[in-house]
């Protein structure tokens, strides 16, 4: 799983029927200290974020599983919203 | 999942015979701001879009997941047609700009 802050949000009407009533939210991830790491990406959200927060979110096959038992296609999820870490 | 942009089409007469009949799509990853990034891919259409639309790409092997993709030879599929991306920093920085 990787951390992430919650940038924005996608709006799409047409898409994947099993796609539909699920929040698109595009992820910037970061580093250990908060900084900016890698390209954002576009993640489903299944723990109700919100732009600004601090989440982590699982990538590959995974992600779908907390949708069960529905399987929407996708490759990223959020799957939790961090209060704080630590590191070191 | 990201964000791309369709640029083109591809035409392939032999291929898979589980991919007869899918529409495939040049597309070009881009940025929340619409920017251009990376390289180039090419991906299934599985909601009837078009060249110059802005989509949603899922990759790997969640691309199976799409509608009508059980069992293909897929690793790139279009799932969503986006409208917009709402990102608040970035539009105040575009406002910032402005008002410089």
């Amino acid at each position: 799983m990787h951390l992430a802050r919650v940038i924005g949000e996608v709006v799409a009407t047409i898409k994947d029927d099993n796609l539909t009533g699920i929040k698109l939210m595009v992820l910037q991830p970061i580093g250990a200290s908060g900084d900016p790491a890698g390209r954002t990406l576009v993640a489903l959200d299944s723990v109700g974020a919100g732009v600004g927060e601090h989440v982590f979110f699982v990538r590959g096959r995974e992600a779908a599983y907390p949708f069960y038992p529905v399987e929407p296609p996708t490759d990223a999820s959020i799957v939790g919203i961090v209060d704080h870490w630590t590191v070191g | 999942m990201i964000l791309a942009k369709i640029v083109g089409t591809v035409v392939a007469t032999r291929k898979d015979d589980r991919l007869v009949s899918s529409k495939l799509m040049v597309a070009r990853p881009v940025d929340p701001a619409g920017k251009a990034e990376g390289s180039y891919l090419v991906a299934i259409d599985t909601v009837d879009a078009g060249v110059g639309e802005t989509v949603l790409i899922v990759s790997g092997s969640s691309a199976r997941m799409a509608s009508g993709m059980k069992d293909c030879p897929v690793d790139a599929a279009i799932v969503g047609i986006v409208d917009h991306v709402e990102v608040p920093e970035l539009a105040e920085a575009a406002a910032a700009r402005q008002g410089r």
